[in-house]
């Protein structure tokens, strides 16, 4: 007896706790891989699904077996013999191992060195983000709601006549009025005009006479059950009911700073795009709606696209107030704290006009870090200068008096890199979990 | 037969209504012409997302969860995207009822062919091997499988994932070590499954450093239970030498818990459950290859499926059974299919149409006619190892173009000791025979002593066969998994036999 069996439509995904096992258990071997292909990629394939490959350590499964090579004797049989005759001797191939016990995990192998698999992108992501958590979010997004909306919530019996509802209101006196039997209109009609009828008849008999009193009384009857039961009563009203739910704000903007004078070269710009990235990928998990500012600035600021953001370039000072000016500006414009989460980064190569740091200061202190959910600023060096500034308290102007920002705030973070390599290790810190988040 | 109106099928897309009507084509072949002897047939049909999942779970409908089926699964998707590899032709289930897969994908065509192949062909196999009969008991697989994966699943709950996942990595190491080679394993039947579950939970309940002398009494192995009260002398009672490192642990490991050793029955079951696999790959392919060969031609013959569906099976089912040669960048190994089906026809060749040379060294059955009894006889009987042994024939050897190696380790060449003449074809043969002896190419590993009343050394003996060592660093890996087991020190030591 045959029996077929269509399985197609069973759940799929059987094996997907087995792949969580494998994941879990070669998580340090793929945390590996993984960021050592996000820093080597472009920052755009974040978003793809990816091929890694891990060494096989962790995710070994040795078994007992011979080893022909090291010592001892075997025989073997083969196909496909065109030429060698017994006694004959044949060169055994060139194997990088022989020898055999000497390098033991290099050897270990036979197909089990490397692996390499793709990786779903949540998997990918997921690693990536694995113990980053956006720094006060909890505080805005799950504690503080002070946005709400009023929601429909049904129909209530009491309200303000505003908010009556016509339809469930006429609906309910209809019913209860065909209930009551309360004659409508053109039953009263129809009597008057009957009534009306055997007035005018000229002869009267005496029998329309008769017809007429029970006629004048069902009439009374009519209009006296007309009077007692209402068209409407306040039974039958109802009204709409709104109730007020309170709505996380899921929206975040993100400002994206950056000094386009002449000391900036391509090196520095795509070191800040790189970073910009990162930021708005990691944003772009966090909230449904991310919008991007680009605000460029030399001695005073303009907001452009992304495209003159990173590309054009323009001569004159640095004054980098005049980029925080521009940011307040759009913010007030466009962007209130109530509906919109600030996220700032701000990069640049650390010069700015004697004073202005000062005057940044006051800004960030006063109006912007109430504002800003984060702050980043990174400063891109090269590796010279890198190692002059060893120290994070050494530095030009700009670093010093950010320095201080940094020490009252602590939603506002500074970093040094120089090249890509530091760009994830940066941002790694900049989102560490913090540990008292609540 | 007037040929168009008998078809099976025409369209190169399935239905279930075609394969009905195939499946029942192929039964009636299948039972009477080729006088199969078969379990019922469950044929499902799944998509290419499930046959992976089968794939990576040991080809099981269900099993317990572990990383490492995980691993396989992202290896086999990786390459199955990438192309280099087609799914796998078929998976076929050992149990009663015998379940085969058709993957969805599949032409019509196709799906005839894996119907032959598996529900009839492995089919027949398992039901008729004697190792399979004598090993594995196909009723209760499946009920066994739905136990273990539920067991594990609360071993899980209870004690965390690393702990069982420790124990479970462990156990798998050892799996080849896990059989009992000469003595017949007890079945697990339903009830003793559901008896042993309840034991096993009051079990749990009491304190587990009474273990050494409460351990379950009476499960296995048939005979007495061994009692560990008075163990003066190294494995007195412990029935050493044992070679079956799975089972040894399970009874004697003085740390291990009794849900641990649960743990380790399931991974030891499993193995004895694959082990006649193991030993029967080029005649369980063979078989099953023979077998859809001869019903596709015999459904051709009978005008039930057209010209061009034979052309279609006959392109795939040659390049299933193709062996590259040895110098082909493709070669690796002899390939089951391609030797299983070429001995199989050649028995038939031999009963049909023997040559002198075959009379010579067939006298049994060569001429007689009866190919069927003489393929049925070697199917229930016979091991690959003896399989081989027995039924190679000059000819085929001289068709592969065997040739025997003699590999010493020290020297850079190997010797060629033999190759398909008339001097070597009984040493080819032999050496070919030995290639699939189970016995020899796994490793000879026993316990041979356990210092119960010192310091608790475990003492493992590795009888080396022709001075061949174990692998140095797959072997210090698996000893530290012993070591976990045992919980004590373990010492092995390879011994020249």
């Amino acid at each position: 007896m045959p029996y077929f069996i269509d399985r197609r439509l069973n759940p799929k995904g059987k094996s997907l706790a087995n792949r969580q096992r494998f994941l879990r258990r070669a998580r340090a071997q793929i945390r590996e891989a993984v960021q050592k292909s996000l820093k080597d990629s472009a920052v755009a394939d974040i978003v793809k699904e990816r091929k890694v490959k891990i060494s096989a350590k962790g995710t070994r499964e040795p078994r007992f077996r011979l080893d022909p090579k090291a010592a001892g004797e075997r025989d073997f049989v083969m196909p496909g013999n065109r030429e060698y005759m017994p006694g004959d001797e044949i060169k055994k191939p060139k194997s990088d191992e022989d020898g055999g016990r000497g390098k033991q995990a290099a050897d270990y192998a036979e197909g089990e060195d490397d692996f390499e698999f793709v990786m779903r992108q949540e998997e990918v992501l997921d690693i990536f983000f694995e113990d980053l958590e956006l720094p006060n979010l909890v505080r805005t997004m799950l504690k503080e709601t002070p946005n709400t909306v009023w929601k429909r919530a049904g129909i209530t019996t009491s309200g303000s006549p505003a908010q009556i509802n016509l339809i469930r209101t006429m609906r309910n006196a209809h019913g209860r009025r065909l209930a009551m039997r309360r004659p409508s209109l053109s039953d009263v009609k129809a009597l008057e005009d009957e009534l009306d009828r055997l007035e005018r008849q000229d002869p009267q008999t005496e029998e329309t006479r008769a017809k007429m009193a029970a006629l004048k009384e069902t009439l009374a009857k009519a209009n006296a059950k007309r009077r007692w039961v209402g068209f409407i009563d306040p039974v039958d009203v109802r009204y709409n009911s709104f109730t007020e739910q309170p709505v996380p704000t899921s929206q975040a903007v993100m400002f994206c700073l950056m000094d386009v004078s002449g000391s900036m070269g391509e090196r520095e710009k795509d070191l800040a795009k790189r970073f910009y990235m990162l930021l708005h990928l990691f944003l772009r998990r966090r909230y449904e709606r991310v919008d991007i500012v680009f605000i460029r600035h030399t001695h005073d600021a303009q907001e452009v696209d992304e495209q003159e953001f990173f590309y054009s370039r323009q001569s004159g000072g640095t004054i980098v107030s005049t980029a925080l000016d521009k940011m307040l500006e759009i913010q007030r414009e466009r962007y209130t704290t109530s509906d919109w989460n600030i996220y700032a980064a701000q990069a640049s190569d650390g010069y700015t006009q004697s004073g202005d740091a000062r005057r940044c200061v006051e800004m960030l202190n006063a109006d912007i870090m109430p504002l800003c959910q984060y702050y980043a600023y990174i400063e891109i060096l090269d590796e010279r200068e890198m190692e002059v500034f060893a120290s994070e308290d050494s530095g030009a102007e700009l670093w010093r008096a950010y320095r201080t920002v940094a020490g009252l705030w602590s939603n506002f973070a500074t970093k040094r890199i120089s090249k890509p390599a530091d760009i994830f290790p940066v941002f790694h810190e900049l989102f560490k979990k913090t540990e008292n988040a609540g | 037969m007037s040929s168009g109106s008998n078809l099976l099928f025409t369209e190169a897309e399935w239905d279930f209504e075609a394969l009905d009507r195939t499946y029942k084509a192929i039964e009636e072949v299948a039972l009477n012409d080729l006088k199969l002897d078969v379990y019922p047939n469950q044929v499902e049909v799944i998509s290419s997302e499930q046959m992976l999942d089968a794939y990576s779970s040991l080809g099981m409908p269900l099993m317990y969860n572990h990383w490492s089926f995980g691993k396989l699964f992202a290896r086999e998707e990786t390459m199955y995207r990438a192309g280099y590899s087609a799914l796998a032709y078929e998976i076929v289930i050992n149990s009663s009822p015998c379940i085969s897969y058709l993957l969805e994908e599949n032409t019509m065509t196709m799906q005839a062919l894996v119907m032959a192949h598996a529900a009839f062909g492995h089919n027949h196999f398992f039901k008729n091997n004697y190792l399979f009969r004598q090993w594995t008991n196909a009723e209760g697989i499946l009920e066994y499988l739905a136990f273990a994966k539920k067991y594990i699943a609360a071993c899980e709950e209870r004690h965390g994932r690393e702990a069982v996942e420790s124990v479970l990595d462990a156990a798998h190491a050892l799996m080849n070590q896990g059989v009992f080679r000469y003595r017949r394993p007890p079945r697990p039947s339903k009830e003793r499954v559901l008896e042993k579950r309840r034991r096993r939970a009051e079990y749990e309940e009491e304190a587990y450093n009474d273990l050494w002398r409460t351990l379950p009494v009476g499960v296995e192995p048939p005979g007495a239970p061994p009692t560990l009260e008075d163990d003066d002398e190294f494995g007195g009672d412990m029935k050493l030498p044992e070679e079956n490192l799975l089972y040894f642990l399970e009874k004697h490991s003085p740390t291990l818990k009794a849900w641990q050793r649960e743990v380790l029955r399931i991974v030891r079951n499993l193995a004895q459950y694959f082990y006649p696999q193991r030993q029967t790959k080029v005649m369980n392919e063979g078989c099953a290859t023979f077998v859809h060969h001869a019903i596709m031609n015999l459904l051709y013959d009978r005008g039930l499926i057209s010209e061009g569906s034979l052309l279609e099976f006959l392109h795939s089912h040659t390049s299933v059974v193709f062996q590259p040669e040895f110098n082909d960048p493709r070669y690796s190994g002899i390939n089951p299919y391609a030797l299983g089906f070429a001995m199989m026809s050649d028995i038939r060749r031999i009963a049909e149409n023997p040559s002198e040379e075959d009379r010579e060294w067939f006298p049994a059955f060569a001429g007689s006619g009866d190919w069927i009894g003489a393929l049925k006889d070697a199917w229930s009987n016979y091991r690959d190892e003896s399989f081989i042994e027995q039924f190679l024939s000059p000819r085929l050897m001289r068709e592969f173009r065997m040739f025997a190696l003699f590999d010493k380790a020290e020297e850079s060449t190997y010797k060629v000791s033999a190759i398909h003449n008339e001097g070597g074809y009984r040493k080819v043969r032999s050496l070919l025979a030995g290639q699939y002896d189970v016995g020899t190419t796994d490793p000879n590993i026993q316990v041979v002593g356990a210092a119960l009343k010192g310091d608790r050394t475990l003492f493992l003996d590795h009888h080396m066969h022709r001075g061949v060592p174990l692998h140095h660093a797959a072997k210090e890996l698996v000893v530290t998994h012993i070591e976990q087991l045992w919980g004590h020190d373990v010492v092995l030591q390879e011994a020249a036999d």
